[in-house]
């Protein structure tokens, strides 16, 4: 059952992932790229490099408008709090989630356990990908910058 | 016990009575029914779609009911013409100048004719447009979002029944006056004279509305006519584009009991009318701007969403008495209710309500009757044409009391016939009937999707019956109208479906789904959202105070509001709540209410914003909440106001979370 699944799944990841996940499986149907880095649009891993302020202060914005209602940096409040999540999670993670929430509660095992915990599902905001790479490289900034709240 | 029995006795005998009287009529008793295969021809399996929109006026509820066929199943309803609680138009801030008019706010209106645009003589899914009869409007509603996106109003107008009927690229579309009203020559006001007077003082108009390429509907002429009801109307196609047809009754011009004054005459007239011509004389400057003082109200959701009230003050008015070639009337028999053009555009059909058959005019002849200047009189100015000079044939035995006619799009007509409770199948070319159905009971109009346009898709046909009685589980004396599916891709009719459909549906239209899904809108972008009191995100959120009124800007996403307590309100305060539902996902609707407020709920799309005004009455602490179940902690969805007594020294405060 499981490898029928793996086949349905598709996930094709390249690069560095490619030999693990060739060669794994788990119990929930997931490859190893997408047990680490969710399940989603995003299928490769990204290249980030050093933080870009105005990318990150692109998505500053961004999130003020699409997620600030229920996140916070620094408390739980409707979600987690974000501050560390780009250690906690890939940047690949962290955009599937935000890209196809829905998909993610429902099937990514660390997905439903937020979900479990928090009761109300993440809400799908229809960012785009660039959009949703900006959110990223502002948690970044947030995450390597501890003290301040805006950019 | 005996109670019980009593009242399935008293229900029970009018049933038998009434379906024993039926079943004689019926060629068969399994017509009672539906045929054999129905079942799965209508079946729509849990999660497909239907293949067509069905479009229904709601008449006297004033809205469009939304239907999916062949399932029967009730999708949606736009509201258009009246106020509706269920989503707070026409009570919310910004919907309010929707139902603005010359007499005033008109909370209620009685929509009967939905009409799809066309391009080409074809239905192209981008708008619907609908009439108000009672204070005579029309409504054009976008398919993009399925809301009502303008109405405007027609002067000089009373009864706008025979409306709106487009032409085929949708430059036109008509409206005219069922009541004929007392009009002055000189300035066509209504005027306070005796009823009696009617002959001398009662006029009608037929109204052209302009519609632009964006929708934007303006009149452009109204054409002055004798005081007749005129009563439908449809565009010429093909060869007869560029004109329109209307019926008229009461050509006797009475005033009193028009079921028997109203019924001298063997024939009345359809008014044919070279619109293009009239387009030529207008633009020529010709005709006379007249009063006619009329309100346009539109809402663009690109443009903020609140809807703007314009007031015109003129309308060019085109004579017949002093423009020539303008319109003709054709001798039609008797008090004709319906016309319709069939799909060639070559055949004008006339639905003659008193009148035992049906008769088709060729548009053909009708041209060649102009040129020959074969007329049999004149009426303020209106030639009238020999009928016999622009007849093509007769439908004879047609059933009783023919109504309104739509077509298959090969070679068929169908008309419903009132009185004899059927629809008639005819050739065209034949004018011969070929088959006939029952319906249950007494249909008006019937509906084939594109059935009134050069395109039909002659595959189903909706019966729009007048009388229910006893085909659903009565309801006490009210119940809703009936309508009946039936198949007519073969041969023969076969009757597929009855389904319930709310308000009076005098008149439906049908479009292949594919039309219309591939624009639909799923949320507003909360980027785009122009709306001056928007606000795009909790950081904005805040209560100001100007002098007695309070604005609060307030955010709505699963599952609470920003701000969610708020104090300094007193009582005496104007209190506006201008919310932003932040969500940006399809059908995550927001609900808005607060205990006490003399308001209808406010239902806020994702990326919209919504403005509810609140004058509280007492001191105390209100709710409020959301009404729409958002998710699981939808129930924590709520917040609070506190009112303080008038000249109390509370400050503005408010949070959420704090």
């Amino acid at each position: 059952m499981a490898s029928v699944l793996f086949v349905g799944c598709g996930g094709s990841g390249n690069g560095d992932q490619a030999s693990d996940q060739s060669s794994q499986e788990n119990e929930n149907g997931l490859s190893s790229f997408e047990q680490k880095n969710g399940i989603g649009p995003v299928t490769e891993k990204l290249d980030l490099g050093e933080i870009d302020k105005e990318l990150a202060k692109k998505g500053q914005n961004m999130f003020e408008t699409k997620c600030s209602a229920c996140h916070k940096m620094d408390e739980r409040y409707v979600g987690p709090q974000l501050r560390n999540t780009t250690e906690e999670r890939t940047p690949e993670y962290v955009m599937n989630m935000i890209l196809n929430p829905a998909e993610m509660v429902k099937k990514h095992p660390e997905a439903k356990k937020k979900l479990a915990e928090f009761m109300t599902p993440m809400p799908n905001q229809n960012l785009s990908q660039e959009e949703a790479r900006s959110i990223v490289e502002f948690l970044r900034y947030m995450n390597k910058n501890q003290d301040v709240d805006e950019i | 016990m005996n109670t019980i029995h009593k009242i399935i006795g008293t229900w029970a005998l009018p049933l038998l009575v009434v379906s024993g009287v039926l079943l004689a009529g019926c060629q068969n008793g399994q017509q009672i029914g539906s045929s054999d295969d129905a079942a799965s021809k209508v079946y729509v399996a849990p999660g497909e779609h239907d293949e067509f929109y069905g479009f229904f006026s709601g008449g006297y509820n004033g809205q469009l009911g939304i239907y999916g066929l062949p399932s029967g199943r009730h999708l949606f309803t736009v509201p258009v013409f009246s106020q509706a609680p269920v989503n707070g138009y026409g009570y919310s801030e910004e919907t309010k100048a929707m139902l603005n008019t010359s007499h005033g706010f008109v909370p209620w209106g009685d929509a009967h004719h939905p009409e799809l645009s066309q391009t080409n003589g074809e239905t192209d899914g981008r708008w619907i447009f609908i009439n108000e009869n009672n204070t005579p409007r029309v409504a054009r509603i976008g398919l993009d979002d399925f809301k009502t996106q303008e109405i405007i109003e027609i002067p000089n107008s009373a009864g706008n029944h025979a409306s709106p009927f487009v032409t085929p690229n949708t430059e036109y579309i008509s409206a005219a006056t069922r009541f004929s009203i007392p009009m002055d020559d000189k300035d066509m006001q209504n005027m306070d004279v005796p009823i009696d007077s009617y002959k001398e003082n009662f006029r009608g108009t037929l109204s052209f509305i302009k519609v632009s390429d964006k929708g934007k509907m303006n009149i452009d002429f109204q054409i002055l006519m004798p005081g007749f009801d005129y009563d439908l109307s449809h565009a010429g196609k093909g060869p007869s584009d560029g004109w329109s047809f209307f019926t008229s009754y009461n050509s006797e011009e009475a005033n009193t009991l028009l079921e028997i004054n109203a019924s001298k005459n063997d024939k009345d007239f359809i008014a044919a009318v070279n619109w293009k011509k009239a387009a030529e004389y207008v633009k020529q400057g010709k005709g006379t701007m007249m009063p006619g003082e009329h309100v346009r109200n539109y809402i663009d959701h690109e443009e903020g969403g609140i809807a703007k009230s314009e007031t015109i003050e003129e309308v060019r008015v085109l004579d017949p008495r002093k423009l020539d070639g303008l319109v003709y009337f054709l001798p039609t028999p008797k008090s004709p209710h319906g016309v319709d053009v069939d799909p060639s555009g070559k055949y004008i059909v006339a639905g003659g309500k008193l009148s035992t058959v049906i008769p088709v005019h060729s548009f053909a002849k009708m041209k060649k009757a102009i040129e020959n200047e074969e007329f049999e009189g004149e009426v303020m100015g209106v030639p009238v044409l020999n009928y016999d000079s622009i007849l093509y044939g007769e439908v004879e035995n047609p059933g009783l009391g023919p109504l309104h006619t739509e077509f298959d799009g090969k070679g068929n007509a169908y008309t419903t016939a009132f009185i004899s409770s059927e629809i008639v199948k005819w050739d065209i070319e034949k004018t011969e009937v070929v088959d006939r159905i029952n319906t249950y009971y007494s249909p008006g109009h019937l509906m084939i999707p594109g059935g009134d346009s050069q395109k039909p898709d002659g595959k189903y046909l909706v019966a729009l019956n007048k009388i229910t009685k006893d085909r659903y589980l009565p309801t006490g004396p009210e119940m809703f109208h009936s309508a009946q599916l039936i198949d007519i891709s073969g041969e023969k009719m076969k009757l597929l479906l009855d389904f319930p459909t709310e308000g009076e549906p005098h008149y439906a239209q049908g479009i292949a789904a594919e039309k219309v899904i591939e624009n639909q809108k799923r949320f507003y972008k909360l980027e785009d959202n122009g709306h001056p009191d928007a606000i795009t995100s909790e950081k904005q959120a805040r209560v100001e105070r100007d002098g007695n009124e309070v604005h609060i800007y307030m955010t709505a996403i699963r599952s609470h509001f920003t701000p969610d307590n708020i104090e300094g309100v007193k009582v005496g305060d104007e209190v506006y709540f201008h919310i932003t539902n932040l969500e940006q996902d399809w059908d995550v609707p927001h609900g808005f209410a607060i205990k006490g407020a003399n308001n209808a709920e406010l239902l806020i799309m994702p990326g919209e914003t919504l403005s509810f005004k609140w004058e509280p009455q007492k001191e105390g602490v209100f709710p409020f909440y959301c009404t729409d179940f958002c998710s699981a902690l939808h129930q924590e969805m709520q917040g609070y106001v506190r009112v303080s007594p008038k000249g109390s020294d509370v400050e503005i405060a408010y949070g959420t979370g704090q």
